[in-house]
């Protein structure tokens, strides 16, 4: 152990002593036994979950809805991205790169759930609100990466083209695209799987899909309509995991 | 050449196949569409575009009244606390879960003995309890406590502590599992108990990376300890919510710079400890 070693110790000790005393918290009151019986109720009240047939088909519909948002809210995002991609790889001078990377940023710096309760104000409670604010979030991530893919494409394939009298619009569309298309695609696939889980839970600030309906029944103490969603919500991470793992796999013929 | 050929080059052979895929997404896609009430005329409804534009026109000057900054100090730093100690929450879930289903730490895989049926009772559950606490996010655990210990710092101090408790939990003990499991071996072989085996054989070694991924963790937990606040669990992201809920456009951006700060401070400040520990 360095001294400067024991020196982090320190700070990070005192860090987090002085984060409970902050919070000031009265966590000692959770472990009494009434409050640990209230606790152990408000538990329990989750069982069973409620599997009515009725109920089932809101869920259906809830998960049809979360997937909607996260499949339209990322084919957006690949077309707005795509559009500020061009620019933002220096495709047309320093200036027009400087301002479409800035742009790319600030839309991704600020995250999916911010975006949804601006969106909400903007766009009314519902699932249009949710699938802007994946659209927005993702364009930013998104364009970041297809400019980087954009950069690294090899030069030589659209200098052919130019050089044997081709236009810019066209070297750039059989020159460019078709090496850097497989990336695209794979780059949307990835984002499409991440916001699918994100679709999920944005509804909590009144976005749609799922979340919303976790957010209705926990607020009229519904709690074991709440657990179906909740199962619901594992369900659909668990089956995007598998089937993500699975295309995976087949893709790169592993 | 025909007459067409020359107006418009060769034909791209490709162009149906390509044409056929792009519609064939377009067809798939738009079930989506209406399923996601998809309507731009929304944005441009007078009513709606009258309230929005007001918004986003009061987005700038940023609020700097001495007392909304204050305010936002004191939501700043409990946002800092909430993670930090949500952090060390996390740890004490994760830890014990990391090493009771760290399966180079048993030692019953040895062989039958004393503890054998123990540790194959033990671990299933918390496989289990790790899986479940980590697969459901962290916002819904939000939501969850919210309305068990009420709106506040609690209810996202509690929820960062089970949700990342999983995640630590799983990547302690995948990180003790791709390390050299050798000495560990060794021990437990000739004889030494679980935390000795632990402390001597893996502790060292795994130390460094253990230590910048829970850093790494804590820098997630900044941000998500904002996020939480959406849901009222206390925060900068309560005062978030608070502040789009009236409408207050230069609160917003001031909120959301701030944030922003935080997050590139995180950053930094995460990066500075992964270097001084490594």
């Amino acid at each position: 152990m360095r001294p400067m070693h024991w020196a982090v110790i320190a700070a990070l000790a005192s860090a987090v002593w002085a984060s409970f005393a902050y919070l000031s918290l009265d966590l000692g009151h959770l472990l009494t036994t009434e409050a640990q019986a209230l606790m152990w109720n408000y538990v329990v009240s989750f069982f069973p979950p409620d599997l009515s047939g009725e109920y089932l088909v809101q869920i259906g519909q809830g998960t049809l809805e979360t997937i909607a948002i996260s499949a339209v809210g990322t084919a957006l995002a690949a077309v707005f991205g795509m559009l500020l991609a061009l620019p933002a790889s220096g495709r047309y001078g320093t200036v027009a790169r400087a301002v479409a990377r800035l742009v790319l940023n600030f839309l991704r710096s600020i995250p999916e759930l911010v975006w949804a309760a601006l969106m909400v104000i903007a766009a009314g409670l519902g699932p249009f609100a949710g699938t802007l604010a994946l659209a927005w979030h993702t364009t930013g991530v998104i364009g970041r990466l297809f400019a980087e893919t954009l950069e690294n494409a090899p030069a030589e394939p659209v200098q052919a083209l130019q050089l044997s009298g081709c236009r810019p619009s066209l070297a750039f569309l059989y020159g460019t695209m078709p090496n850097v298309l497989p990336q695209f695609v794979a780059y949307s696939l990835y984002r499409w799987e991440i916001n699918i889980r994100m679709a999920a839970i944005l509804g909590v600030v009144g976005a749609g899909g799922l979340g919303q309906m976790l957010y209705f029944s926990l607020s009229l103490f519904h709690q074991q309509q709440a657990m179906t969603v909740i199962l619901a919500m594992l369900v659909l991470v668990v089956l995007v995991d598998t089937a993500s793992a699975w295309l995976r796999r087949a893709m790169t013929g592993g | 050449m025909s007459a067409a050929a020359a107006v418009w080059g060769p034909r791209d052979p490709s162009a149906l196949p390509r044409a056929a895929l792009t519609v064939l997404i377009i067809a798939l896609l738009w079930p989506g569409f209406r399923l996601a009430e998809f309507d731009l005329a929304v944005l441009f409804d007078p009513r709606n575009r009258d309230t929005v534009g007001k918004f986003i026109g009061t987005f700038f000057p940023l609020a700097t009244s001495a007392d909304f900054l204050q305010l936002l100090l004191k939501s700043t730093l409990e946002t800092l606390a909430i993670a930090t100690a949500g952090m060390v929450i996390a740890m004490l879930v994760g830890c014990p879960l990391a090493l009771v289903v760290t399966r180079s730490l048993s030692i019953s895989r040895i062989g039958p003995g004393r503890g054998y049926i123990l540790g194959r009772v033990l671990r299933l559950p918390a496989r289990f309890a790790l899986m479940l606490f980590r697969s459901i996010p962290e916002i819904v655990w939000a939501l969850l406590f919210v309305r068990a210990v009420g709106l506040g710092p609690a209810a996202g101090l509690l929820a960062i502590g089970v949700a990342y408790g999983g995640m630590l939990g799983k990547v302690y003990s995948e990180i003790l599992e791709s390390g050299d499991v050798r000495p560990t071996t060794a021990l437990l072989e000739t004889g030494s108990g679980r935390f000795v085996a632990f402390f001597y054989g893996m502790w060292p070694a795994a130390l460094p990376e253990l230590v910048s991924y829970t850093v790494y963790r804590w820098e997630c937990a900044v941000r998500a300890s904002v996020i939480m606040g959406f849901v009222g669990a206390g925060g900068l992201g309560q005062q978030m919510e608070l502040s789009m809920r009236m409408l207050n456009g230069g609160e917003v951006s001031t909120i959301l710079l701030i944030f922003l700060l935080l997050v590139v401070l995180a950053d930094t400040l995460s990066a500075l400890l992964r270097k001084l520990t490594a």
